[in-house]
């Protein structure tokens, strides 16, 4: 995938906010399309500032971002750490939103959603309020309303770090399902290494103050990453090689 | 859920305490009350007791029913005045804040000018409609706390949502229908709850301000003739009407809220812990 040309590269990206804290300092970052990146980091680190750079929400102080064809720069979805789903709407109108925006016949709305909604395994839950569902569920619901829209890169900001153990591990597994099947671009963000290692090809490590690209790791395990691996010895050293990065970087 | 079901849980609602508790309440100050009058042998004119408030209401209704039915509309016109110009007001507000920082100020100072002190100003720029005067006065009262309700409830649009809303590219306009507007709907319900009963004030007051210079009108107005006449009982009749239209509104106005809100915000849901 390192052959192809990048679908979006960061080039000497830095974000400072008016109070002059460094958020994020001279970042270079390429992702091809298809791959599946993470960004993994303590909190301040400006791994969040990176993905909404990336979202169009907030510009570069300096540096500059690159897309490979920029007619389609906006082609991207985001999904928050909270689900961030309108509480007064139903599940089918909160993932029919973003087509509900460009203007897409409700009839339409309607089919496509509706499909969304049986991709994240939410059949018969069309009707039901986000406060009927619990944290995972919600979450897929966040998941559908990104997917609705066929973006070709997808940003996440720790979407699955409120959520327990066990819900997590079962909306990582689905993720990636979905991810191979829709052969989307994906930049993950978290701050949990198990979570790194088992989603993605590439772990970028970030250090904070100020916020910057400390290395990456490439993480050469074949899909479908089932269970098995989650516990194979192939997983731990990827983990035990991250931290040791982790622990140089937070040093430095 | 079946019909005998529902039946018995709206009975059981009744005989709630919540119902009960109140109602006991009522009835032993109602009879205390009986029991005072009755003992001390004060004279109606100073207080009459509720069963004679009761029997003059009954013997009263024929002036005193239509004379309501004249406040209620004051009322009703000025809240709905005060819902859909404090609606407006706020949208406006929220399109820029500069509108906002500049006006505002004053939306306050009508506020908290006394309606007493420039009720009979306004009755007497309209006083060839009384009626109408009426009505502004209760709506000066009536739509400040639904501006600065619904103000609020604009504003406080969830963050992450407002960013989705960015990335897809909504407009100024599709962001208010569906992302302002439904946040703030529980804010500018929880104004008209407020206003109901402002508007009913505002009428009252401005009733007796027009009664004192002659005018006559609705059932403030007989709250004034009656305790000029020292008709104490029936003045305690029409107060009676005024307090019940009162608390009318406000039953009316909560039911309103919660039948829509009640599949998603945490004021319309009961918790069971």
């Amino acid at each position: 995938m390192a052959d192809s040309a990048p679908l979006l590269q960061l080039h000497q990206v830095s974000k400072v906010y008016r109070n002059g804290t460094v958020a994020l300092q001279d970042a270079n970052l390429a992702i091809a399309p298809g791959e599946f990146v993470s960004l993994l980091g303590a909190s301040g680190c400006g791994k969040s500032t990176v993905l909404r750079m990336i979202a169009g929400l907030g510009r570069p102080s300096t540096g500059s971002l690159w897309w490979d064809d920029p007619s389609h720069q906006g082609d991207l979805a985001f999904v928050f750490q909270e689900a961030a789903l309108m509480p007064w709407a139903t599940v089918l109108d909160n993932v029919g939103l973003p087509l509900k925006l460009k203007g897409y016949p409700p009839r339409q709305i309607r089919a496509i959603a509706q499909e969304a909604i049986a991709l994240v395994g939410l059949q018969g839950s069309e009707l039901t309020y986000p406060r009927q569902l619990s944290g995972g569920m919600r979450m897929r619901v966040s998941i559908a309303r990104a997917l609705i829209t066929d973006p070709r890169l997808m940003l996440m900001d720790e979407p699955f770090g409120a959520l327990d153990e066990m819900t997590r591990s079962r909306l990582n597994a689905d993720l990636l399902q979905l991810w191979r099947e829709k052969q989307w671009t994906v930049l993950f963000v978290t701050h949990n290494i198990y979570e790194a290692v088992y989603l993605s090809q590439r772990v970028v490590i970030m250090a904070p103050q100020p916020g910057r690209i400390h290395g990456e790791i490439t993480i050469d395990a074949p899909y479908p990453r089932l269970e098995p691996f989650r516990t194979s010895p192939e997983f731990s050293q990827y983990c035990r090689a991250i931290a040791e990065q982790l622990a140089i970087a937070d040093a430095i | 859920m079946n019909p005998l079901k529902t039946l018995r849980s709206r009975y059981q609602s009744w005989l709630s305490p919540e119902v009960l508790a109140p109602m006991i309440v009522g009835l032993l100050s109602l009879t205390a009350w009986e029991l005072l009058v009755r003992i001390t042998g004060l004279p109606p004119f100073l207080l009459p007791g509720p069963l004679l408030v009761l029997q003059t209401l009954i013997t009263e209704w024929g002036s005193l029913w239509p004379a309501l039915l004249i406040t209620l509309k004051i009322t009703v016109i000025a809240f709905l005045l005060a819902a859909t110009s404090g609606l407006l007001i706020a949208v406006l507000f929220v399109q820029s804040r500069w509108i906002e920082r500049s006006f505002f100020p004053y939306a306050v100072i009508l506020q908290t000018t006394p309606i007493v002190a420039i009720a009979p100003l306004i009755i007497m720029w309209l006083r060839n409609n009384t009626f109408a005067a009426l009505v502004v006065c209760a709506w000066i009262v009536a739509f400040f706390p639904i501006i600065s309700n619904t103000t609020l409830g604009l504003h406080s649009v969830d963050h992450h949502l407002n960013n989705l809303f960015q990335l897809y590219g909504a407009s100024r306009w599709q962001t208010l229908i569906y992302l302002r507007l439904p946040s703030a709907l529980p804010y500018f319900l929880g104004g008209l709850k407020i206003s109901g009963g402002l508007s009913l004030i505002g009428a009252v007051v401005a009733e007796f301000v027009a009664g004192t210079g002659g005018a006559r009108s609705g059932i403030a107005y007989q709250i004034l003739m009656s305790s000029y006449n020292l008709q104490i009982p029936r003045m305690f009749a029409a107060l009676l009407l005024t307090t019940l239209s009162g608390v009318g509104i406000f039953v009316g106005l909560t039911a309103l809220s919660n039948a829509l809100l009640k599949h998603w915000h945490d004021s319309a849901i009961r918790h069971e812990n």
